[in-house]
């Protein structure tokens, strides 16, 4: 089992959850409204004249816990859409998951997925 | 003290009481005038629109600061209506619209008892005190954020109190700065000295008195951005502003028979139209962003600015005027930061500044068809129509005792608070906010807001 965790632009959320729905084997998604910087180090706004510096953006950090098999169709999914070539489209990482557990029935491992 | 309180009471309506009642109905003035409710409801319904403008000051102010300092703001601007609707009934306007006093103060009408008790006198008490509100209530924009909300209603008795109804007489209630021999004397025709001067320079004695906000300035010294929570509200608020004028300058005609009326209300939107291009342009050049806060600015900069002399001039002046307005708007901005002084809203630029150049532009811009609140002669005249420099001087003495009427006065104000009870919050609720721990009242409980700086 793996876990996926995808920091994506705000206005890609809508689309990339379409899709992911499309797939199948994504059973469920958790989204987060967070703020952050990448490379780049935010923007510069302005207000009344003086400009001022935004060093964390809003972003949307989706995670899904999936089985082995499915991981990699979900995660070019995700970076198939979230992708626009500007700088700021987000990043997705995988991590090992170690066990899941159903609360409402007890099952565990990947069944519980 | 208290016995001296209540010695000076007893005084102050008993001697009002002896005064014959004039006319309280009503029926007299109308027999005697039977045009006079085309006057009052003239007057009573700009009068209205300029006690919406209270809104506006709440709206603009609101959208320029943070929020968690909304409740407190909207406090700010309600309280200070309150505390002027009663003071100035009590004290303010006998100060001065009273029977003149050596040029410097009225002295009659107190608690608008005696012969105050006239339709007329009522009308004349309303118009004023909707002004004593506005002046009173441009402070709230400078001292934003920071100011303890007791010393904001102590300030607002001082204000509405005194240092608006004493200066008022000078210009409007007969007194010493209208009979100054040059010119026709000090003329200010709806209050860029008498409202938005007073008001602009006495929230720049409270911003020095008070400092700049936590995060205003950088380790350097150098000023930073201190973004407001809305937009959209302080764009609200210059509209309500703008509408609102449309009853400041032409109802300060007191008569709906003037009927230059029509050209005072075209040269008011004319300005305010000019101010804000001129402002949005300005920052455009200097950072290639379509800055809407300084717009905003600017726009109100602009009808500031054309309140002295929205009676005497043609349209291209108040174009010029505004113009003028807000080049001044973005440079002192820019000038009041650059010195460490933290005015939240700009109201020391928007409002003091062009309160200012409203007063010396009558003596330039004057073009000589209009009189003093009538088609009759003296007409103003100013320099660029070949009126000299006669109206010029007598404009500028105006403004210079304006400026350190309010100053003085402010500063002694703010100073003597701030020595027996502090008049800053303490750092950690600045920090906070005012809302929470001043008010008990979160602006937006039910919302998720940030909180920056």
């Amino acid at each position: 089992m793996k876990k996926i965790e995808a920091v994506i632009r705000v206005e890609k959320l809508e689309e990339v959850t379409e899709t992911l729905e499309t797939l199948h084997c994504c059973p469920g998604m958790m989204i987060t409204h967070i703020e952050g910087h990448g490379r780049q180090k935010g923007l510069v706004e302005q207000f009344r004249g003086r400009e001022y510096k935004v060093n964390f953006l809003p972003k949307i950090k989706i995670e899904i816990i999936a089985k082995d098999s499915d991981t990699e169709k979900i995660v070019s999914s995700i970076a198939k859409i979230a992708k626009t070539g500007e700088i700021g489209d987000g990043k997705i990482f995988v991590y090992p998951v170690e066990d899941v557990l159903r609360i409402r029935t007890g099952e565990k491992g990947e069944v519980a997925v | 003290m208290r016995k001296v309180i209540f010695l000076l009471l007893t005084f102050l309506l008993g001697a009002s009481a002896l005064c014959f009642a004039q006319d309280p109905g009503g029926a007299e003035t109308l027999a005697a005038n039977p045009s006079a409710p085309v006057d009052y409801v003239w007057v009573l319904m700009c009068g209205f629109l300029v006690f919406f403008m209270q809104a506006g000051f709440a709206m603009v102010e609101a959208g320029f600061c943070r929020a968690k300092n909304a409740t407190n703001l909207m406090a700010k601007n309600v309280i200070d209506f309150t505390v002027a609707s009663l003071v100035f009934m009590a004290i303010g306007f006998a100060l001065m619209m009273g029977n003149d006093y050596m040029g410097l103060i009225g002295t009659s009408g107190w608690f608008l008892r005696g012969e105050n008790y006239d339709v007329g006198r009522y009308l004349t008490f309303f118009w004023q005190l909707v002004f004593a509100g506005t002046a009173a209530t441009i402070v709230s924009g400078a001292i934003a954020e920071r100011l303890k909300f007791k010393a904001y209603f102590l300030y607002s008795l001082a204000v509405t109190a005194l240092i608006y109804p004493i200066y008022g007489h000078w210009v409007w209630g007969g007194g010493w700065l209208s009979k100054l021999p040059f010119g026709v004397g000090h003329i200010d025709f709806a209050g860029s000295g008498v409202v938005h001067t007073v008001g602009g320079i006495v929230g720049l004695a409270g911003a020095l008195v008070l400092g700049p906000r936590f995060g205003k300035f950088g380790k350097d010294g150098k000023p930073k951005a201190i973004p407001g929570h809305s937009i959209t509200l302080a764009a609200l608020g210059t509209f309500i502003l703008w509408f609102g004028w449309f009853g400041f300058n032409p109802g300060s005609t007191f008569s709906a028979h003037q009927l230059r009326i029509a050209v005072i209300a075209v040269n008011t939107n004319l300005a305010a139209a000019a101010g804000a291009a001129v402002a949005l342009l300005l920052v455009f050049l200097k950072t290639k962003k379509w800055d809407v806060g300084m717009m905003l600015n600017g726009c109100l900069a602009g009808l500031v600015a054309v309140t002295a002399p929205c009676a005497w001039i043609e349209a291209w002046a108040a174009v010029a005027i505004g113009s003028v307005a807000g080049l001044l708007v973005v440079l002192g901005v820019y000038f009041f930061e650059g010195r460490g002084i933290d005015d939240p809203v700009g109201a020391v630029s928007v409002h003091g500044l062009n309160g200012v150049w409203g007063l010396i532009s009558v003596g330039l811009f004057a073009d000589g068809t209009y009189g003093l609140g009538v088609t009759d002669a003296p007409l103003i005249r100013g320099l660029f129509y070949g009126g000299g420099f006669g109206q010029l001087i007598a404009q500028v003495i105006g403004a210079a005792v304006c400026v350190t009427w309010a100053f003085g006065l402010g500063f002694i104000v703010f100073k003597l608070m701030d020595k027996y009870f502090g008049i800053r919050v303490a750092p950690e609720e600045e920090l906070k906010g005012l809302d929470i721990i001043e008010h008990g009242t979160p602006a937006y409980p039910n919302f998720y807001t940030t909180n920056q700086g």
